[in-house]
This record gives C-alpha cells, structure tokens and sequence, in this order.
C-alpha cells in the first residue's frame, strides 16, 4: 500500500479532516436560507394544523393570510407593539435567552423545564367577520429527551382546545414521538383547560375521575415521562407565567382583541 | 474480478445482494420498511452515499495508510450522509421530518462500510462506483420489496394510496398489526432470503 513512515497517517488524516469540514461547512452554510425557509413553512403549517385550517390542496401562504400575527407582553397580557420588531421577524426562543426581552425562570416556577423565558410572545389570531375566532398560542416544554415545539388552538371561550400540534422535538420515534400521531392530538379536541374557577385543571394521561373527562386526555402507553412533559408544558402555559393574564385580559374585553 | 459494467450492478441486485447473502444492512431495513415512501427515499440516499464513498475512497486508495484507513472511510461516509441530510432538509423538508434520524444512521449502515473495505479499497475508481451504486440497489430492491408488503398487508395501502379499504375507514379490510411492527421485517427478509436461495441454489451455505 503506502510507504509508512510515522508522520504519514496524521498528514492524511488532517488533509482528509480539512476537506470533508470545508465540504460539510459549505454544504450547512449554503443551504442554510433554504432550509429556514422551510422551517418557517412547517411552523405556518402546524399552526394552521392546530387551527384545524390545514388543507394540503392550497398553498401555506395563502391559508395563513387569514391569520393575524401579535406580539403579547405576557406579564401585563397587553398586546403591544415592540420598537424595530414587527412580528414577523420576532424570534422568541432567542428572546427567552436574551437580556432586554427574556430571562431566566425561578426553579419553583420552571414547571415545564425551559429554564429561561421571554417576557414578550407571539400569539396567532385567526378572526372571522371581524370577532375572533381562534387564538393558536405557542408553547414548548422538556419531554423526556428534548424541548418539544408545539401550538395549542382554543376556542373565542378561551378554555375549548380546538387542536394541538408538534413541530420540533427529539423524543423516542414510535414511543414518545407518537405526539405527533394526529389520532392522539385529535383527542384534545373540545376539551377544557380551565375549570368554572379559572383554574387550569387539564391533565394529560393519569388517573382522572369520570366527571373529569372534559378535562382529561389519554396518555401515550409506553410514554409516561413523555405525556408528563406535555402535561407540564399546558399547566405552564396556561398558568400565570404564560398566557393566563392574557387570556384574562381578553375575556374581561370581552373579546375585542385592539388595544 | 473481470466482470463487465453491467454485472458489476446487476450481481448485488440478485446474486449477491448484500441483505440476502451477505446479511448486512439489516437493522435500517427493519426502521423504514414500514411504508413505501419512506423506503424509497431511504434506497436513493443509500444509493448515492454507497456510490460516492466507493468513488472517493478508490480515487485515495492508494494515499489511505493502513492503520487508519477505517476512520478515513467512516469521514468520507459520514461526511457524504450529513450533505445528504442537508440537502433533503433544503429540498425535501417534510421526508426528512419523517426520516430523521434514520439517515443520520446511514453512517452505521455496514453495506457501506463492508464495500468500502472489500471492495473499493482494492479496485479502480469506476468499478468501485458501480459496484456501490449496484450493492446500493440491492439493498433498496430488499427494502422496496418488504415495505411493498408490509405497508400493503399493514396499512392497505401503497405509496400511501389506498389499495385495500381498511375496517377503521368502513371498508372490509382488518389491517395485520404484526406487520406494521418493525420486526416483522424479519420474517420477510428471512423468507426473501429463502426464496433466493432456493431460486440461485449457488448461495447456499454449506456446513
């Protein structure tokens, strides 16, 4: 084969090392703006599948005209308009980490694990003749091996799901990763989140008494710590360091969604 | 080793296909056989990575030294199944979704790795590309054949098009839940590999 002298494998290896970078790097780096733009094409895409709107006949874009991007301060559940971002190009997973618009969560608080959140959130209003109809939310919580990236659709009540869906996540394929099984995300469907009291009393998977059951949905069997995540990612986001004061804030304006 | 270009790919199809005969490659086609579509795009990114890590690692045969031409073959495979990833995540977003870890384990896929040792390490460019292009289509040819069964017996249906009217969906077809588990391919293979065997008696092992 080769002539061997000591040096000779490390001269190899490096000049290999160096190519194959420069061919990943290249192909990662130049591929990048296409394959963001797919991301943002799949997010529009699980709203619209949360919103129950989906219809893979007609193009994304064009369904998802009739949806209102918002950006919501969620401590104070005001809309508000932020200097130099307009909702389109509002990143909020970097938001949570950064330090004018996010910051970390106290240990007590942290129910679904994110660890760090933001203090502004983009919501989705779908309206129809003027009165709102649906308002997708974005929510995301640690399963059991990941963050899982998902919107939760809810009806002008503001308690009704209407869908659910997943985007991102890294869970078991085939056990956790069911979560994206639309046979199990059609079970949220009509349930509730919030009892007479404004409590969030929703549980996913469990044991739940029988006149609970607008309140209940099955577990993944097989995916407990999985289910959990989603359980806690729903008591977070509907609690009062997620969407609760918005939700509040709308039903005490009655639904009317300027201001 | 003189065969002619086309033997060179037609050999791993049939004769020498490296899940029938060589029995490697086994543990993705139980993955992605559960449907059609699936195995389809996971046959042309097997088939690319295979023929281009043969050409490449044929082309710097003779620069590889010995003692670590198995980390050198695994860069260059791991290096041409991450471009792969990219570009079905750029161009074909929604199968890569539905892929996704299974063509960051092409690397793991021994075919691969078994042509690059066996074969190209030892054989000029061209034949080399071939013959992975050829072992490449051998191992869709076994993935298409048992994911034709098992998403028809499974599922009802092929490429996702419903063929046999399911029991669920109001028709008459009680769909078998042991094929659309993975290790049901298992069985399929194994009687793929039987019926080969009994058809080319030359594959036969003898004790």
């Amino acid at each position: 084969m080769v002539d061997i002298t000591a040096a000779k494998p490390f001269y190899s290896v490096l000049v290999l090392a160096f190519f194959c970078s420069l061919m990943v790097a290249g192909a990662a780096v130049g591929l990048r703006p296409l394959q963001e733009k797919n991301q943002e094409l799949d997010r529009k895409k699980n709203i619209l599948l949360a919103a129950n709107l989906y219809d893979p006949e007609k193009p994304i874009e064009q369904l998802f005209e009739g949806i209102e991007t918002r950006i919501v301060a969620l401590e104070s559940g005001d809309f508000v308009s932020l200097e130099n971002i307009s909702p389109q190009d509002f990143d909020q997973q970097r938001a949570a980490t950064s330090d004018e618009m996010g910051g970390p969560l106290a240990d007590e608080d942290d129910i679904a694990g994110i660890g760090w959140v933001e203090r502004y959130s983009l919501v989705y209003l779908v309206t129809s003749e003027g009165k709102l109809d649906q308002i997708v939310l974005p929510v995301r919580g640690q399963g059991l091996w990941s963050t899982m990236y998902g919107y939760i659709a809810i009806e002008e009540d503001l308690t009704t799901i209407n869908g659910i869906s997943f985007y991102e996540h890294g869970e078991t394929p085939g056990l956790g990763g069911e979560i994206t099984n639309p046979r199990w995300l059609t079970e949220f469907q009509g349930k509730k989140i919030f009892n007479q009291d404004q409590e969030e009393v929703i549980r996913i998977g469990g044991k739940m008494g029988a006149q609970e059951k607008i309140h209940h949905v099955d577990g993944i069997s097989g995916a407990t710590l999985t289910t959990d995540g989603v359980d806690d990612l729903i008591t977070f986001w509907f609690g009062n360091n997620g969407f609760k004061p918005f939700l509040r804030r709308l039903e005490t304006n009655g639904g009317i969604i300027d201001g | 080793m003189a065969e002619t270009k086309t033997e060179l790919i037609a050999r791993s199809i049939f004769r020498r296909n490296p899940i029938a005969l060589l029995v490697l490659g086994i543990c993705s086609a139980l993955a992605v056989t559960g449907q059609m579509a699936t195995a389809f795009v996971m046959s042309i990114c097997v088939v690319l990575v295979t023929g281009f890590s043969s050409l490449i690692i044929s082309i710097v045969r003779f620069q590889i030294p010995n003692s670590v031409r198995i980390g050198i073959q695994i860069t260059v495979i791991a290096t041409l199944v991450i471009m792969v990833d990219q570009f079905l995540k750029a161009f074909y977003y929604d199968l890569s979704k539905q892929l996704s870890i299974f063509v960051g384990l092409i690397i793991t896929n021994c075919i691969i790795m078994g042509r690059a040792e066996g074969y190209a390490m030892s054989n000029p460019p061209i034949p080399s590309f071939l013959d992975g292009i050829g072992n490449g289509l051998g191992y869709g040819f076994i993935l298409m054949a048992v994911a034709f069964i098992r998403e028809l017996l499974g599922f009802g249906s092929i490429f996702g098009m419903e063929v046999l009217k399911l029991t669920t969906n109001g028709g008459w077809y009680v769909q078998n839940g042991m094929l659309v588990l993975p290790a049901s391919a298992f069985f399929i293979i194994a009687m793929i590999i039987w019926i080969l065997r009994t058809l080319d008696p030359e594959q036969q092992e003898t004790d």
